[in-house]
């Protein structure tokens, strides 16, 4: 086949748009999107690390927060939440064998979420509102250097992808629990029971014969349990984009509000709790529940130690509502028994259920061996060594001593943040995509396997290599959002920089292996309506 | 006392010394998981022997710095420790208002530094003049923002805010303001 035939047509033609069910379509059209997003952010993480190296004279210094504002939700909302909502959406459906419960939810989901993204996107390029993911209070009302239009927007943007999110949550309970037309009554209440894990936690009081058996697998108890953690945060970003929209529509009609009425300490109290459902809650928990699905379904084997797993996932769960003050190791108003019992104790635990959903995953996979190195496994593995290493990194930073030289360092956002993001789940995520690629493509051939190397090696050593920079930047003294004018830790950015530029190599290598894959014919027919009947996953053979 | 600059070199060979095992272990299980193998099965005993293993490490890593770096307890504990001198330093509009031009202080002081903001959320940190971080804290408005530092050394410092508060945050720099003077 010539490129033109294959550019157009995709990879021998294999991928047929038209042959696919909406459901599909819509997971991808997640990936598509997730994938389009991923690209926005790794382009505004380049601009900002050649920033670092030497500040860009036609860039100014608020437009530049206003990107590094935009950098971390444009990534985890944008992309990661489009990569696993999608399929999960896809998933939960696939391993209860039961159809969605509402396609037409999925698809808002999508809508929400793109236009959401796009939405605050452009509001901070267009207006610079940059009071960065953190919000700490008042700077989000701080009118004197934000403009409370762009910021209403931005405000905006953020609660469409809330909304998206709030509809997933329900499509994924609704999904568990409800009976498709012409099935028996399913035990709607027993099935949540399971999915949340309130029967496994009976179970420990109950003597062995008396114990209930698990009604859904542990792959969707995952799913179920970072769901919970969706769900309240989603609830907490929406009551602060509340809060903050009252003082700029205030603004706006001409009466400013007391910034003083909101105590800034419980602010950040509260907003940390939220936002750590997303860090330490729905992340490591549907990044286990995914580890624990691509182990079985790569070596066909039952997991190691299942009950241990389920278990570990709930504490993960209940640890999740309870580690927020590592956040706050720093603020010296913060009481000290905060700050020992949330900050250090509980978040240690977090060492030990990562480490478990580490070793279970791992003893699964020897069990199987020999096994053939493919793609989904080699980014698995990509994916779990991205945890062992930022996990830690994660929890010397949760002590006392050490957040005292280390908070707001770029160690933070080195080789913990950038390590557990773009190694730990994104090579966990592009495990999934491979796996499932077949399945919802309907067997669509790879278009380059050498590309798929490049792909792993380059992803693998730009993002650990990028990480150990930043983080020798922070041991250093370089803070985290700041701009430093004289190249002060230059030798540290340059390689950061280098590191970086290999992220954009692996991620053009892939994207330009998927479009050869598929064709242009093949992601124009994507976002095309499918005739074939909603219900189904797959087309009937 | 212990020096932040001591205690980050250790932190440096700990990590980096543990992300090479890590690394290495991983390449290794990469490598043997493609060949077959005498048994596929997992012991229970290593199994549990790592979970013991986590968690002594989770909870000796806060007991071991509690117990070796010295500003730990002296945070926890400071308000019942009487400092040798008191520096109330306020920020208000991005801007640092110190008690005097310049913060001078005799070496093996015990310091507190109490820092109100009058308006946003800003950072308080102490920097070398190779840029490396001595000590920061937040600085959180309507609140109280104490810290108590030794200075065991001669030095000068430059006092800088660790947390952004808008795009004029960056200049918060105030270069070479704390001196201490005196002998080791």
């Amino acid at each position: 086949m010539s490129f033109i035939n294959t550019i157009i047509k995709g990879e021998q033609g294999l991928f047929k748009s038209e042959g696919l069910t909406p459901m599909q379509k819509l997971i991808l059209r997640f990936v598509v999107v997730g994938l389009l997003y991923y690209g926005f952010a790794l382009i505004e993480g380049m601009i900002m690390r050649i920033y670092q190296i030497e500040p860009i004279s036609s860039i100014p210094d608020y437009q530049y927060f206003a990107i590094l504002t935009a950098h971390p939700l444009v990534g985890i909302f944008g992309s990661t939440y489009s990569l696993v909502f999608g399929a999960f959406l896809f998933l939960v459906p696939f391993l209860m064998k039961k159809p969605l419960w509402s396609y037409k939810l999925g698809n808002l989901t999508f809508l929400f979420i793109t236009i959401g993204t796009l939405v605050f996107w452009l509001a901070g390029f267009i207006s610079h509102y940059a009071p960065l993911y953190t919000l700490y209070w008042p700077l989000p009302s701080d009118f004197s250097q934000f403009n409370p239009l762009g910021g209403t927007f931005f405000i905006l943007g953020i609660a469409l992808v809330m909304l998206g999110t709030v509809f997933f949550v329900i499509n994924i309970y609704k999904t568990i629990a409800y009976t498709p037309k012409g099935w028996d009554k399913q035990p709607s209440r027993a099935l949540i029971a399971s999915a949340i894990g309130y029967d496994g936690l009976k179970n420990l009081f109950k003597r062995k014969k008396k114990r209930k058996e698990h009604l859904v697998s542990l792959p969707v108890a995952a799913i179920a349990r970072g769901t919970v953690d969706a769900a309240l945060n989603a609830g907490i970003i929406i009551f602060t984009g509340v809060l903050i929209l009252v003082f700029m529509v205030g603004h706006l009609l001409g009466f400013d509000l007391k910034e003083t009425a909101i105590d800034a300490l419980l602010y950040k109290n509260w907003f940390w709790w939220g936002l750590d459902l997303i860090a330490d809650g729905l992340v490591l928990i549907f990044v286990a529940g995914t580890w624990y699905l691509l182990a079985m379904l790569i070596t066909g084997k039952k997991l190691f130690m299942q009950n241990i797993a389920r278990a570990a996932l709930l504490v993960e769960l209940i640890v999740s509502w309870t580690v927020w003050s590592h956040h706050l190791l720093s603020d010296q108003a913060q009481p000290g028994i905060l700050k020992i019992i949330s900050g250090e104790m509980v978040t240690a635990l977090e060492l030990i259920t990562q480490g478990l959903a580490f070793f279970i995953t791992l003893a699964t996979l020897w069990s199987a061996r020999p096994l053939k190195m493919t793609n989904e496994l080699k980014f698995l593995l990509g994916g779990l060594l991205g945890f062992a290493l930022a996990v830690p990194a994660g929890i010397m930073q949760a002590d006392i001593g050490l957040n005292r030289i280390l908070h707001n360092t770029q160690w933070i956002v080195g080789p913990h943040v950038h390590v557990a993001i773009l190694v730990g789940l994104t090579m966990t995520l592009y495990a999934a995509i491979y796996k499932l690629f077949p399945i919802v493509t309907n067997n669509a051939k790879l278009y380059s396997q050498k590309l798929a190397n490049i792909h792993f090696w380059a992803h693998l050593i730009g993002g650990i290599g990028m990480g150990a920079f930043m983080g020798m930047a922070g041991l250093k003294g370089m803070l985290r959002r700041t701009i430093y004018y004289n190249g002060e830790f230059n030798l540290y950015m340059i390689l950061a920089g280098l590191c970086g530029a290999l992220l954009l190599v692996a991620f053009i290598a892939f994207f330009y292996n998927i479009v050869m894959t598929v064709g242009i014919k093949g992601v124009i027919g994507i976002f095309t309506k499918s005739k074939l009947p909603k219900e189904d996953l797959q087309p009937a053979l | 006392m212990v020096d932040s600059e001591i205690v980050l070199f250790g932190q440096t060979i700990a990590y980096t010394c543990y992300a090479f095992v890590i690394i290495l272990l991983m390449a290794w299980f990469a490598f043997k998981i493609t060949r077959p193998g005498k048994t596929n099965r997992i012991s229970l005993t290593l199994f549990y022997s790592f979970v013991v293993f986590l968690t002594v490490l989770g909870i000796s890593l806060h007991i071991i710095t509690y117990n070796t770096i010295p500003w730990a307890p002296m945070d926890i504990n400071r308000a019942e420790i009487k400092p040798d001198k008191v520096f109330n330093i306020s920020i208000e509009n991005h801007q640092f208002h110190l008690p005097s031009e310049k913060l001078i202080i005799s070496t093996g002081d015990k310091v507190l530094f109490d820092v109100i903001s009058k308006d946003l959320t800003y950072g308080f940190g102490l920097f070398r003049q190779d840029n490396s971080m001595l000590f920061q804290m937040q600085v959180v408005p309507g609140h109280r923002n104490d810290i108590l530092w030794q200075f065991n050394k001669p030095g000068i410092y430059t006092i800088r805010s660790t947390e952004y508060s808008g795009p004029k945050g960056t200049q918060m720099i105030l270069s070479n303001v704390v001196e201490v003077t005196g002998q080791i």
